[in-house]
């Protein structure tokens, strides 16, 4: 496959992309789903302590954050599973293929637009309701409300790719639904189960250094460590990654890998979806 | 201007071409005909460079297909697969607009592009709103955005009545006249037979006879019919003489009379006829038509 990308092409089809996400309200839906959880999450974050009320920056985010480990890779593979096969199935994928546009541009245009979509969903939900929540509250704050929302932005586009690259493997939309669910099983709920259960069965000596280089392959797991090193406070609400050594813990390298979790999917459904 | 050499494709057991050759002149409007798995699609795909051949070699204007100096040639290339399926959530106009940009031209082209094909009424309508027949009127004008220098048109009349059929081949006339390169396919082979300069025949992957109507009527050595009309009454002194002249037994519907001749035998058997004027009200000579050749090449 050729690496000549032309950026006419790719920003056409991100651009229907995109739009056809405003025109069916997906944007809209989504942005007051993340406001209205955030909203919710911020008043009633510690009712399990009998409190109710805004508690203050790191118990809103760590609610935040187990929130959206759960919703944000739902969402986005749900945006993006049928990208390619979508247009496979329908009959529209051998006409765009018949114009002036390679496959490689044809993904990346599909991807862009979707993270368009998905970032504006991000940005709008959580920053209306930051708005509301944290305006009072110090600038340092502001910054750490404003990492969580970058990095949640990072999140999306990872489970994006993943959605894109389970669009271009699989030969259906059904089967390409199947493993976006498989995909949000294993990241969200199985991953840290396993590593759970081997440190404990071997007492915490099995993995060892090689613990913080596992952590880093779950994106969601990148998500938590991004969020909770800064805040001390934040460390003791969540078990697993107390153990995670702060040295690794630079949100730029993080963010960096974040990145290369976007790109790696990407590039294999870039193979795949060749002629 | 399309030229293919040597071009075989497999899907796994199943051969789908074998060693096709092909070319198609500039400006020349060329039918792809073939029973249902015959290899149309197929063949269509990978001059589109949609599919990879396993071997042989596709050129279009001297340019590889595969290759990605291919891209600009796209720009001078019109699609209209079978069966097109268009974006339901989008309107006519936005349909050509989005498919104008994607080409790289200006989207402005769009509503006359629309009233060429007869709907401009319906522009601002979503094609989810849309008969069969809008549909592929306005995959026919997706087609044709950037006044594409090669049209290729898979089943282009499916769907439409008879009134588009005939505004459709309008159309492709005169787009002919100034030039346009045509590939078409269709399964109503009445509608083509008049239409098409050259035409071949797939059959299981294969050309098998390629070339004008005519010659592949000479090729085929098919016989054109004689149909005489008897004057009222003469039917009994008709039938013999003719049956003589012929040497065959002529059929015979009514007043109605026709049998086999072979078409280098038809000028003298027309002039042996003319010795039976008094008994003959009318006189047509049928060739064979595309259909009876294509029925013939297919058993």
């Amino acid at each position: 496959m050729t690496l000549a990308l032309q950026w006419q092409p790719i920003r056409v089809i991100a651009g229907k992309e995109f739009r056809d996400r405003i025109r069916s309200r997906w944007v809209l839906a989504v942005s007051l789903v993340f406001t209205v959880f955030t909203l919710a999450i911020s008043y009633f974050g510690a009712v399990s302590q009998g409190t109710v009320g805004f508690q203050g920056i790191e118990p809103l985010i760590a609610s935040l954050v187990s929130l959206s480990i759960y919703l944000l890779p739902l969402i986005a593979l749900i945006l993006g599973f049928d990208a390619l096969v979508g247009e496979r199935e329908r009959g529209t994928l051998n006409l765009l293929l018949s114009y002036p546009i390679s496959r490689a541009e044809l993904l990346l245009g599909k991807y862009l637009g979707l993270a368009l979509a998905m970032t504006c969903s991000t940005l709008a939900g959580f920053g209306l309701a930051g708005l509301v929540v944290v305006i009072k509250l110090p600038m340092a704050d502001w910054f750490q409300y404003a990492g969580f929302m970058v990095s949640a932005v990072l999140l999306g586009w990872v489970f994006l790719s993943l959605a894109v690259a389970a669009s271009a493997f699989c030969a259906s939309r059904t089967a390409a639904s199947g493993a976006a669910i498989a995909i949000w099983f294993f990241f969200v709920l199985v991953y840290d189960l396993l590593l759970l259960g081997v440190l404990v069965l071997s007492g915490g000596s099995a993995l060892g250094a090689l613990f913080p280089v596992l952590l880093m392959l779950n994106p969601a797991d990148i998500f938590r460590i991004l969020n909770i090193f800064g805040p001390a406070d934040l460390h003791t609400l969540f078990g697993l990654l107390s153990v995670f050594p702060a040295g690794l813990a630079d949100p730029l390298l993080l963010g960096s890998i974040m990145l290369l979790w976007v790109a790696a999917p990407l590039g294999l459904a870039a193979w795949r979806f060749k002629p | 201007m399309i030229e293919l050499s040597g071009v075989s494709k497999a899907f796994g057991p199943v051969q789908a071409l074998q060693d096709v050759d092909l070319s198609v002149r500039q400006g020349e409007l060329f039918g792809l005909i073939g029973h249902n798995g015959a290899g149309k699609s197929t063949l269509f795909q990978i001059m589109l460079g949609l599919l990879r051949a396993d071997s042989g070699h596709i050129r279009i204007h001297g340019q590889t297909v595969d290759d990605k100096r291919f891209r600009p040639i796209r720009r001078r290339l019109g699609y209209l697969p079978e069966n097109v399926v268009l974006y339901d959530n989008l309107s006519g106009l936005e349909t050509l607009r989005f498919f104008a940009r994607l080409k790289g031209f200006d989207p402005a082209q769009s509503p006359a592009l629309l009233e060429q094909v007869g709907l401009q009424e319906a522009g601002a309508r979503k094609v989810r709103g849309y008969s069969k027949g809008m549909r592929q009127r306005l995959g026919f004008a997706q087609a044709l955005l950037g006044e594409p220098d090669i049209l290729f048109l898979d089943e282009p009349t499916n769907g439409l009545d008879p009134e588009g059929i005939r505004a459709f081949y309008q159309t492709l006339s005169a787009l002919r006249e100034r030039g346009m390169t045509v590939v078409i396919t269709s399964h109503i082979l009445a509608e083509i037979q008049q239409r098409v300069d050259r035409l071949a025949m797939l059959k299981n992957g294969r050309i098998e006879s390629m070339g004008s109507l005519d010659a592949l009527r000479q090729g085929r050595n098919s016989p054109a019919w004689i149909v005489l009309t008897a004057q009222p009454g003469a039917m009994a002194a008709l039938a013999p003489s003719v049956a003589r002249l012929a040497g065959c037994e002529p059929a015979i519907d009514g007043s109605r009379l026709s049998f086999p001749c072979a078409r280098d035998d038809k000028m003298r058997l027309l002039r042996d006829l003319s010795g039976l004027a008094a008994h003959i009200l009318d006189i047509q000579v049928r060739e064979a038509s595309l259909e009876e050749l294509f029925l013939g090449h297919v058993e």
